[in-house]
């Protein structure tokens, strides 16, 4: 176990190691420069533009420059962003926490609601609450997240004003508020987006959990439940449900990357600052080092997913644990 | 027989199938009495294992059994019965040893786990209480070291074992009927005595009256007080072991016994009963077994056979109770005939 641990930990490693290589090359070779566009100004010479471009380093040849980020980053020293004019290092510690709550929130809700769901359609198969949810979830799975998050904001921050439409706090009162208040400001500005987002993931964590039951249901080990005397409830939610419980864990160590890269359309929609809007916005920037940074939290999230997932696999699967 | 514990009254179980409807159980009726062993034979296809599933409830769809089949167990109607009531039976009163102990077991629950579950269930036990019991149990079906077995998976069991541990999970109650499904056609040769020898004693001391669902007519005389032979969703045959080992009336119960390897016996080759059982889907009109029947005339043909009394509690369903000088003409089955054609 702790050999593949180990194995799994390196190829990690590797993984990240790739990633961000192949980003830092790919932005460099893209057309334009950060100096380009944050200089793009009618009084702005090009000779002023290439004094910035040496100052930054810029103009010195790709692999040298490559080396140079490569020492710094391993040092935990990310780099200037261009677009906020201020360290990559605190840009990214402004805008992550932002979205592990929003996502992190939506994530455990629509595990949750996902598994419920699929639970309560497995116990009576073909029954009319299974068929409901059924037709629900599949208009829930295909709408477009963008489409979703506006009918949300349209419904509950315009027609029904309940929620406030966007940002992460009141602008200027928050800092006037008593503690208690300026959590539930907080609190309010979660409920939208946070609620989108978990309809939509809980559409398909369900649709995967309920054919994962439907799969292990026709089990011959089902049979023995049942033929102990166990009711086919208690069946569905303790023997099926643990064996059903692998893709949903898969799933999740495929959902964990969101926890750092954001939900683009959903933060844009509700003009929530967080990582991937930061990511999209230093795109159009070509903000060089806050996007290499991006992808390098992203990556080193995803290969960390794969790993939980695994790890908890093995922890649901006792076959898993000894081979 | 004893004081009938279980009796079933024209049991009729039905799959509507795509095809057609599967008559699976086409009319059962037999009964097991107090503590006694009673063995149910037939090839694959006779719905012996359908009859058990039926008995527990147990039959998914669009498997169905058809109204005015009669169930009867300990005084209850089992079809009257709503599911609680069902559950409180299964596990309880009657338990079930299924065929394959490699996949009966849930692979992700410890086997003290779905032992203790029994207990759980049904004596309202609590986790550490049901864990003792299951531990007793594994030691009562002699396996070594239970306490440690107990904490582990049905991975980590060898084909005997697992079966040793279907055998203690059925038994935590007492149960007063024993439902084995074919218990031992999934192990090895060895194994199979072993396991047959265990449930025999186990439920000999427990009183507990068994149904042994088999294919093997050895298993039968070794354990079986009454044997009912199955063929086509019906019952053919029966009798008491010795007696229909000593007078089989049935063509096809010949044609089992005759498939028997013997020690002693010819060398060459084992007698096989030419066909095979017809689709349920479509069983034939007048007897079901006259296609591969030595002995069928016209009368086969036209009129169903009802099961005929032929003396001392042994019945059979041949016309060649009211006209026994036929079986001095024997001739080869239609069957064989059909096949020798296409050859």
């Amino acid at each position: 176990m702790r050999r593949f641990f180990a194995g799994r930990l390196a190829q990690a490693v590797i993984v990240v190691f790739l990633v961000t290589t192949i980003t830092f090359l790919l932005v460099h070779l893209a057309p334009g420069d950060p100096i380009s566009v944050a200089l793009d100004k009618p009084g702005v010479t090009e000779a002023v533009r290439q004094q910035w471009r040496e100052a930054f380093g810029l103009d010195r040849p790709l692999g040298e420059q490559y080396l140079r980020w490569l020492g710094n980053a391993a040092r935990g020293e990310l780099g200037w962003s261009f677009s906020f004019r201020r360290p990559v290092r605190d840009v990214i510690a402004d805008a992550l926490p932002r979205t592990l709550l929003l996502v992190g929130l939506s994530m455990v809700f629509s595990f949750a609601l996902g598994i419920v769901v699929a639970v309560l359609q497995t116990e009576r198969p073909g029954g009319r609450r299974d068929r409901w949810f059924g037709r629900i979830l599949l208009l829930l799975y295909s709408v477009p997240d963008f489409w979703l998050a506006l009918v949300v904001l349209l419904l509950f921050a315009y027609r029904l004003p309940i929620f406030p439409p966007s940002g992460i706090v009141a602008p200027v009162v928050h800092d006037y508020m008593s503690f208690s208040g300026r959590l539930i400001d907080r609190l309010l500005h979660l409920v939208l987006p946070v609620t989108t987002l978990t309809l939509l993931a809980t559409a398909a964590i369900s649709r995967h959990q309920r054919s994962a039951l439907a799969e292990v249901m026709p089990s011959d080990w089902m049979r023995t439940a049942i033929a102990k005397g166990v009711s086919h409830r208690r069946a569905v939610r303790r023997h099926a449900l643990r064996n059903a419980l692998l893709p949903s864990i898969t799933l999740a160590g495929l959902y964990l990357p969101a926890l750092a890269a954001g939900a683009l359309f959903v933060e844009k929609v509700y003009s929530w600052p967080g990582m991937g809007l930061l990511a999209a916005n230093a795109i159009v920037a070509r903000d060089y080092p806050l996007i290499t940074a991006s992808v390098l939290i992203t990556s080193i999230a995803v290969a960390l997913g794969a790993l939980l997932a695994d790890v908890a696999a093995a922890a649901a699967d006792p076959r898993i644990r000894v081979s | 027989m004893t004081t009938p514990l279980l009796e079933l009254e024209n049991l009729h179980t039905y799959f509507y199938t795509d095809t057609g409807v599967a008559r699976a159980v086409d009319g059962v009726s037999f009964a097991v009495g107090v503590g006694e062993t009673v063995g149910v034979v037939g090839e694959s296809g006779c719905g012996k294992s359908v009859t058990a599933l039926s008995i527990l409830r147990l039959v998914r769809p669009p498997g169905r059994i058809e109204a005015g089949s009669v169930m009867r167990f300990e005084g209850k109607d089992l079809m009257a019965l709503d599911e609680e009531a069902m559950q409180h039976i299964r596990g309880n009163r009657i338990a079930m040893v299924f065929q394959e102990p490699m996949t009966a077991l849930n692979p992700v629950f410890t086997i003290g786990d779905q032992i203790g579950e029994v207990a759980r269930v049904h004596a309202g036990m609590n986790k550490r209480q049901a864990l003792a019991k299951a531990v007793e149990m594994l030691k009562l079906v002699g396996i070594p070291a239970p306490e440690q077995r107990a904490g582990e998976y049905p991975h980590q069991l060898s084909g005997g074992m697992r079966q040793r541990v279907v055998i203690a999970m059925a038994l935590v109650m007492n149960p007063a009927l024993v439902i084995a499904d074919e218990p031992t056609t999934a192990l090895d040769v060895t194994i199979q005595a072993q396991i047959l020898e265990l449930l025999a004693d186990l439920t000999r001391r427990l009183g507990t009256s068994v149904l042994l669902i088999t294919h093997d007519l050895g298993v039968v005389a070794e354990n079986c007080t009454r044997v009912i032979v199955m063929y086509a969703g019906e019952v053919v045959e029966e009798a008491a072991t010795s007696d229909l080992f000593a007078r089989a009336h049935h063509p096809y119960t010949e044609g089992l016994l005759g498939a028997m390897p013997r020690v002693g016996g010819e060398k060459d080759r084992l007698a096989t009963i030419p066909g095979t059982v017809p689709p349920p889907t479509n069983w034939p009109k007048g007897c079901r077994f006259r296609d591969r029947c030595p002995y069928s005339w016209e009368r086969c043909e036209s009129e169903h056979p009802p099961l005929y009394q032929i003396g001392g509690g042994h019945t059979s369903r041949c016309h060649l109770a009211e006209e026994p000088e036929r079986r001095q003409h024997p001739h080869p089955p239609l069957a064989a005939q059909r096949g020798a054609t296409a050859a």
